[in-house]
């Protein structure tokens, strides 16, 4: 579970609102080149998890230590500015911009006061090459009209481009196809292979198997279960997920799994 | 996508047609390739200029058959000087609308500019005093309606609507105020400058000049971006495509300079270009560089196009919507002094409410969208034509001013419709 210097680690996390306890306790360390999936049923903790880390809300205990220092995000974009990026589900692009101007949005390259589209171009495509994305057949069209998993990849991409350390994304494979599905995933799998920490929120456990290299499962905002991917099978991440506890006194809960998993 | 990629190659020709935004600059190969996409764009519905280029012809011929006098150059040019502040009047509000705003006070804005540069000018002021005082006025309330509805999140359609009401009070009480200069509520014009913009024009070598080099420079600046893609290793439209749009537009400023250099006087030699031509070519590339090649021109399309997505990647939506309220209230001043060059004078009778509305119509007919995002300054002028070519060819006919309006809704409308359907049609996939 503990790798040398973990990128992040969460240590002892919880979150009140109110006299609602969304988080209690959570421990999690994220290593740097790996994809960590966070699940859990709904209402386990999952967005609130991924909001504190992300800068949106600070958290009531416990503290977040980055790159081995304790820090304490105020905002998003403190988060963003120490490397770390939030693909929301909404994705937030201008489907009126084209897949340059989305990536550059707020980052734009000036000469003389004039925006240096070379510049900007080559730097998107050289980031879109490194992502393998390559079924965007021009850089040029604007993102209204792209597939939902080409919108995934360029938000992806747009995160990268900020330098980020860690990717948090939020349900990325929700509403996507089938090949359009392969194609995010891919891209989630590039971005480890370049360094990147992965933290992936999924209700899909067919997607978190084929991504993930740990498993954190979240139950009623405690920290059920976290442990390499391989430690678990379908049949007991559900079982994690819906009840908190291991599998084994009641063993396998195989119709759940075919729900939780067409 | 290497291994994942499960999309089979026959969806390759679909690609194209789900995404018709996809320009054909950028997509083809040689003039061949070129054609056939825009081919498809136009039966997907992403038709461009070409349905109002289209419309403008159609309009233009029908005038002509019922009335051989409308192509004479003495009406071409008057038409071009009728049109100026429909145009000007379209390009400050492009600024909002393409925000997903509107400043219906607009035209109002544009009047009572011209009162303080009329009233400044009558009191022997130097005509460039005037005019900037005037520019700094307009801009000074636009920036002021900005602030209003950027700060308080206020819907533009209400503020402005209240703007249009209060400067139409402005107008009159400014009028009034002017004392003996404004008697009968009418400020004449008496100075040659601004008198010139719409009454003066250039010699005719002049204006073979002028038009040659602004077609020249047009033609270059188009080239010398293509090549500097191209040598950058970057898609860029094939060269025979930039060659013919070169030729175009050198051709257009040829057509132009050919019209107005035409002798159309009775009694005495009356021949060059208006240069209130002059004047909106000169906003449209100050207008147009800045909406397109400018930080703040890419932050008005992406607020347009989604606010939200704009804030988060760090973009001050409140400072840039007040920033293009402010643009749109200085080009509104532009159009005041024009449309008071244009009459000779302004007085309290000004139809601020209507002007604001056939600016916005020629906005909307040239293809800007009225709901943000889409849009750019030359849509103002292909559009303020139309509008310009309907009132002058009823006018023309000796059609009443009831007609004259009832047939500029018809052709808005046809307009909003056709953006419509063409969209809906491109957006079934």
């Amino acid at each position: 579970m503990n790798d040398a210097e973990p990128l992040l680690r969460l240590r002892g996390i919880g979150k009140n609102f109110g006299p609602v306890r969304a988080l209690t306790d959570i421990n999690l360390d994220i290593p740097a080149g790996q994809v960590t999936a966070l699940v859990g049923d709904n209402g386990a903790g999952k967005s609130t998890m991924i909001k504190t880390i992300s800068g949106i809300w600070e958290p009531s205990h416990g503290e977040l230590i980055w790159q081995g220092k304790a820090v304490h995000f105020h905002s998003p974009k403190d988060a963003t500015n120490a490397g770390i990026a939030t693909v929301y589900q909404d994705l937030a692009l201008c489907d009126n911009l084209d897949i340059v101007q989305n990536m550059l949005l707020g980052h734009e390259v000036t000469k003389a006061g004039l925006l240096d589209e070379i510049t900007m171009e080559k730097t998107a495509k050289k980031t879109l090459a490194d992502l393998r994305v390559t079924t965007v057949r021009n850089i040029r069209q604007p993102v209204g009209s792209l597939s939902g998993g080409q919108r995934q990849a360029v938000a992806v991409a747009k995160a990268v481009m900020l330098d980020a350390r860690l990717v948090i994304m939020d349900e990325p494979t929700a509403a996507l196809g089938v090949s359009q599905t392969a194609l995010v995933l891919d891209t989630i799998k590039q971005l480890s292979s370049r360094g990147i920490a992965v933290l992936v929120i999924s209700h899909n456990l067919t997607d978190v198997f084929a991504v993930a290299d740990r498993i954190a499962v979240l139950y009623l905002g405690r920290l059920a279960a976290v442990g390499p991917a391989s430690d678990y099978s379908t049949s007991s991440a559900v079982h994690w997920m819906t009840t908190g506890t291991a599998p084994g006194a009641k063993a396998g809960v195989p119709q759940n799994a075919e729900g939780v998993n067409p | 996508m290497t291994s994942v990629n499960q999309e089979p190659t026959s969806q390759e020709p679909v690609d194209v047609v789900t995404s018709p935004d996809a320009s054909a600059d950028l997509l083809a190969n040689n003039m061949g390739d070129y054609l056939r996409i825009v081919g498809r764009r136009i039966r997907s519905g992403e038709s461009g200029a070409l349905p109002v280029v289209v419309g403008l012809i159609v309009i233009v011929i029908i005038f002509q058959v019922k009335n051989s006098l409308f192509l004479s150059a003495g009406n071409l040019v008057n038409l071009m000087a009728q049109s100026a502040f429909i145009i000007t009047l379209g390009m400050a509000e492009i600024f909002v609308l393409l925000l997903g705003d509107i400043d219906l006070a607009a035209g109002y804005t544009a009047a009572c500019g011209a009162v303080i540069a009329l009233w400044m000018l009558a009191l022997n002021d130097p005509w460039w005093a005037a005019v900037l005082a005037a520019l700094a006025a307009c801009a000074a309330y636009g920036a002021l309606q900005g602030i209003i509805i950027a700060r308080l999140g206020l819907p533009s359609f209400v503020v402005t609507l209240a703007g249009q009401l209060g400067l139409s009070g402005v107008l009159l009480y400014l009028v009034n105020a002017t004392g003996s200069i404004g008697v009968g509520g009418v400020i004449s014009l008496h100075n040659s400058t601004i008198n010139d913009i719409e009454g003066g024009q250039l010699s005719p070598t002049a204006t073979w000049i002028v038009m040659i080099v602004i077609g020249v420079l047009a033609a270059v600046f188009l080239f010398y971006g293509d090549f500097r893609r191209r040598s950058a290793g970057l898609v860029a439209a094939p060269v025979s495509v930039t060659l013919l749009k070169g030729i175009a537009v050198i051709g257009g400023c040829i057509i132009v300079a050919a019209i107005a250099n035409q002798n159309r006087g009775r009694a005495i030699v009356l021949e060059g270009m208006p240069w209130g031509v002059l004047v909106v070519l000169a906003i449209l590339f100050l207008w147009t560089m800045l909406l397109g090649r400018t930080k703040f021109g890419r932050y008005i399309y992406a607020i347009g196009g989604n606010a939200e997505a704009a804030r988060r990647a760090g973009v001050g939506i409140v400072r840039i919507r007040t920033i293009a309220f402010a643009l749109c209230g200085l080009t509104a001043g532009i159009t005041g002094i024009i449309y008071a060059s244009y009459l000779g004078s302004i007085s309290t009778n000004v139809n601020g409410g209507q002007n604001v509305l056939n600016a916005v119509a020629a906005a909307v007919i040239g293809g800007t969208s009225l709901f943000g995002g889409r849009g750019k300054m030359l849509n103002a002028v292909l559009g303020g034509l139309v509008v310009g070519v309907i009132y002058n060819g009823l006018e023309l006919l000796g059609l009443s001013a009831a007609a004259q309006l009832m047939w500029t809704a018809l052709v808005l409308l046809a307009a909003v419709i056709v953006d419509r359907v063409t969209r809906r049609t491109a957006n079934v996939r």
